[in-house]
This record gives C-alpha cells, structure tokens and sequence, in this order.
C-alpha cells in the first residue's frame, strides 16, 4: 500500500459485499449491514437490482436506509407491496429469490445462524429476536450471502441454537434434508471475503481485505480459520464506491434524526 | 354491521382474561392505543399472538397481562431487543411467560389458514431449523401427490384482533394501505375484530377498486382514535416516530424506570393524547 487506507473496516465490508450482487439478481433484504450493502449495489453497479424486504415491499428504492423492514420509505419507493403471506408464498417459496441476503448474532463455520438464544433454549442467557423470515430466506432462497462484523462472540465453533440452517455439518447436510437450494454462498466480514469449501462446505477465505492479516483474521475468529490456496487481496473501495456509502449513511442518520 | 364505539368500550365489551388476542400490525399500523386500552383495564392472563412483537408488547408483557406469547421476531425494529421480554423470559419478571416460537412464513401461513378456514396450514419451511425440536406445534406431513416432506403448524383464530387502519366509511368499510402487513387475515381469521381509524369519511366511492377493504360485515367494532398508532405510522397520515423506539431501549431495560413511563403515558392517559403525539410527524 502507496498510504494508509482511508476508509473503515465496516465501509469495506459494506463494499465488498454490495459487489457480488448483480443488476438482474432479485435479492430478500435483511436488516441492518446487508440492507446498507443491497442498497450500495442499487446506487453503483447495479440500478436495476430488485430489493425485496419483508414487509411485502417489492423493487423498492429508498433514498435513505431504513431504520426497520417495514419503514414507510420502502413502500412510497416500491414498484409494489403485497401482503405479508403472499410474500413468504409466492415470492420466496416459490423460489422467485435469487439472493437472500442476512446478518446474523451468531454464525458457525458451515454459515448456520443462530439469531435465537445465547445460552439453552429454555433457560436462555440472553434472548435474541428470534428468526423472523430467516428460517425459510435460508433455504428457499436459490443463495444466501451473509455478512457480519468478525469477533469471537460472533463467529464461534458451535452456535447455540440452529435459527436458520447453513450447511448443518457440512458436506451434503442439505440435500440430505431435502433442501434443493444452494444455502450460503458467501460470507463477507470487515476483514476478509469467505465462500464454502466446494466438498466440505466450511468458510474458507478467499480474499483479504487491503492491509489485513492472517492473524488479525483468526484472532477474531472463534474457529480455526482455513485459507484457500491463493489469497487474493479485495480491492479497496473505489471514489464512487466510498461517496455513494457516505452520502446515502449521512441521508439516512439525518432522517432518523427528524423523523 | 360495525358499531362505531369510543375505545374503551370497543376494548371492555370485546376483550376478556384469558383470551387469546392480536395487536398485529407489520411495522406499520400498529394498533398501540387499542393495546394501552387494554393495559389501563388491566386485563390478566392473555395469549397475545404477533408475528412481530414491539414495543407495545413489551408493554404489555411487562404489566403483566400475558400468560403466552406466540411470536415469530421479538425486537425493537431497527433497535434492538425487547427488555421487558426478556425480563420475563431469562427472569421470570413480573412472572413466567410461555411462550410458543415460529417462522415468518410459519406465522403468516396459519394467519391465512385460520381466514380460510382450515384447521392447519402447509408450507414448506423450518427445513433444518432447531426451532421445530423446541415447538410441538411445529410438524411434518408428507405430501399425498409428491411424497415431499412439509411444515405444517395449527391455524391461528384468536378470539379476537385488533387493528389500526387509515379510515371507515359511514357504514363501517375499512381501508387499509400501505404496508398492508397481515391484518386482513387477521381479521378473517378472528372470531370479534377491533379496528381503529385516523377519520371516518362519507363513502369509498372515489378509491381505487383493488384497495384492501373490510366490509363492515366482518369487523365488529369502530373506534375513531388520531394517531392510534403511534410510534408506528400511519401511511398518508404520519411518520414512524424513530426517535420514540430508541429512547424505548433506556426506559424498558430499567424496572423503575418503565414503570413511571407506563403510569404517565399509559395509565393516567386517554385515546385523545395520541393525537397530539403524532402532530408533529404529520405529512406535510
């Protein structure tokens, strides 16, 4: 590196993953992270992409992030908003989704989420939100990218509950169970780039982030971390790239602020 | 027909210990006022049934008025986690709740199978979700045609909902729009429904035909109450009140603190207080 990068670990995460959405995928929108990076790929490369949220907002547009899935924002900037169970029936069962697109709590080697429970499910240390539509954008999706910021709280070797299913133990786990979609494909972090294993299916770095280390990888990583043969390093965040993340979280914090 | 009766009318003479009930609202048109009704009545042992249980839930669990919470995303949108549910849960405060886990997909198919009429609904979903190992009501069955192996959960049919939705007409039609969420189904699949409205106008003669209209015929109750759903909003009418859900997240996480909130702007308040809630979020 000529100098010292100027943009954050989380606006590269960002980035990163706004990159591997296409202009034709039609993507279910989680809250939070990967909303801010569905709509960075919809203001960059990707104008056409068709965001879907869960309250039933379909093509939606919003000039500012939303601040929950059901915000007024997404319907006044939808091409159309259906009804709750017909967005988990036809569009999601009916397989019309090609990304689905999640944060998660807790997140295991095989890219299975636990947003449930930290602690036993009955005598919970901390109760989490729960699913919400996770459960099903996790295997009626056609793919599922994740993205979280790393910590050892956060990427562990056993979550403790199964709130939506990866790749279960790996291997062929999911054809086993019947499930006929890819599950997650990718997992994006504020330090590296991650895809399955093609026979183990663990999360194997594939690219780190400019000036990013092995070390700095594992240590916030509660498993041990596998890297594929030839890491790459992921380009850092273009002019545009890095002014359309600003100007879109100085819009939304100036919203959230007067609404 | 619908009768148009002031809240807390429409909430006493509908609304008994022990019922299984819906606040429902997606985000968007939660019926709050309706559910501090039921709080200042102090209603005891209730089955409170929403896919997304907010704040005004957090409320209620923490005055004590649920036995049972079925849910499937207990959080603060956009914020963070439920305290006063999470009290409850880890802690038992103010007593034990049960509570009964599912899907979005899982809640919004039994809502549409209780307004069908059936006594199950089918989908496909949970495949490999732990939440099925926790949930009785959660099973498979195979399909008769394809042998394909499916999710199947018990109807929802709450003894009664209720809803907040733009306005009525003089006969008592409802409009809902917008987010429109799953208060239709929740209302069909309702055995008594309980709306409550921005305005009442003279008719829906100049709508457009493919709005979602209640009849009259299938909601039991009207209740004009302004801003009855803030700090949600009210599509037309006001803005998501954002600021009131993150201050939410200081009060609710301190026993004393939630309930002073609770006896000023809850029990020493009336319907008519939300419309001053809502007059500076208004459309301009």
């Amino acid at each position: 590196m000529m100098s010292k990068p100027e943009f954050t670990p989380n606006e590269m995460m960002t980035i990163a993953a706004s990159r591997a959405l296409k202009n034709d995928d039609v993507c279910f929108v989680g809250i939070g992270a990967p909303s801010a990076a569905c709509n960075i790929a919809r203001l960059t490369h990707a104008p056409d992409i068709t965001l879907i949220y869960e309250s039933g907002t379909i093509g939606t547009a919003p000039d500012v992030l939303p601040l929950s899935i059901g915000d007024g924002e997404l319907c006044d900037t939808a091409l159309t908003t259906v009804p709750v169970p017909e967005m988990f029936r036809y569009w999601l069962q009916g397989g019309r989704i090609t990304i689905g697109f999640l944060g998660a709590a807790q997140i295991d080697k095989y890219g299975n989420i636990n947003t449930t429970v930290i602690g036993d499910y009955d005598s919970p240390r901390t109760r989490l939100p729960g699913g919400g539509g996770a459960p099903e954008i996790a295997t009626s999706s056609q793919e599922v990218y994740i993205t979280l910021a790393q910590s050892k709280r956060g990427m562990v070797e056993k979550i403790d509950f199964y709130t939506s299913f990866g790749h279960g133990d790996g291997g062929d786990h999911r054809e086993r169970l019947g499930i006929d979609t890819k599950g997650p494909t990718l997992l994006v972090t504020d330090l590296a780039i991650w895809k399955p294993d093609p026979v183990t299916k663990e999360f194997t770095v594939v690219s780190l982030h400019p000036g990013v280390t092995r070390d700095q990888v594992q240590e916030t990583c509660g498993w041990t971390v596998t890297f594929a043969d030839g890491v790459e390093e992921t380009p850092p965040p273009t002019e545009l790239e890095l002014a359309t993340l600003r100007d879109l979280k100085a819009r939304t914090e100036a919203a959230h602020k007067t609404a | 027909m619908a009768r148009f009766v002031p809240l807390p009318q429409a909430v006493a003479e509908n609304l008994n210990n022990g019922d299984s009930v819906a606040f429902e609202g997606f985000t968007h048109l939660i019926p709050t006022a309706a559910a501090h009704e039921a709080i200042r009545q102090g209603f005891r042992d209730l089955t409170l049934i929403r896919m997304t249980p907010d704040v005004v839930y957090d409320q209620m669990i923490g005055m004590g008025l649920a036995r049972k919470l079925i849910f499937s995303y207990a959080g603060n949108p956009g914020v963070g986690l439920l305290r006063r549910l999470r009290d409850a849960v880890e802690n038992g405060f103010p007593h034990k709740l049960e509570i009964e886990e599912h899907s979005h997909a899982a809640m919004a198919n039994a809502y549409e199978a209780g307004a069908a009429g059936l006594p199950c609904a089918i989908f496909r979903g949970y495949r490999g979700a732990e939440l099925a190992r926790v949930n009785p009501n959660i099973k498979f069955i195979e399909c008769p045609f394809t042998g394909e192996s499916l999710a199947a959960v018990p109807a929802l049919k709450p003894d009664v909902v209720f809803i907040h939705a733009q306005k009525a007409d003089r006969k008592g039609n409802v409009l809902v729009e917008g987010i429109v969420g799953i208060q239709k189904e929740a209302v069909l699949a309702a055995k008594r429904a309980v709306v409550t409205v921005e305005e009442v106008v003279d008719d829906f003669s100049d709508l457009h035909p493919n709005l979602t209209i209640l009849p009259h015929w299938t909601v039991t109750d009207i209740a004009v109450v302004p801003g009855g759903a803030h700090p949600s909003y009210t599509h037309g009418y006001y803005a998501r009140d954002n600021a009131e859900y993150l201050k939410w997240d200081k009060i609710a996480a301190d026993r004393d603190l939630f309930r002073d909130w609770m006896q000023k702007n809850v029990l020493d308040a009336t319907p008519e207080d939300f419309a001053g809630r809502v007059e500076k979020l208004r459309d301009a």
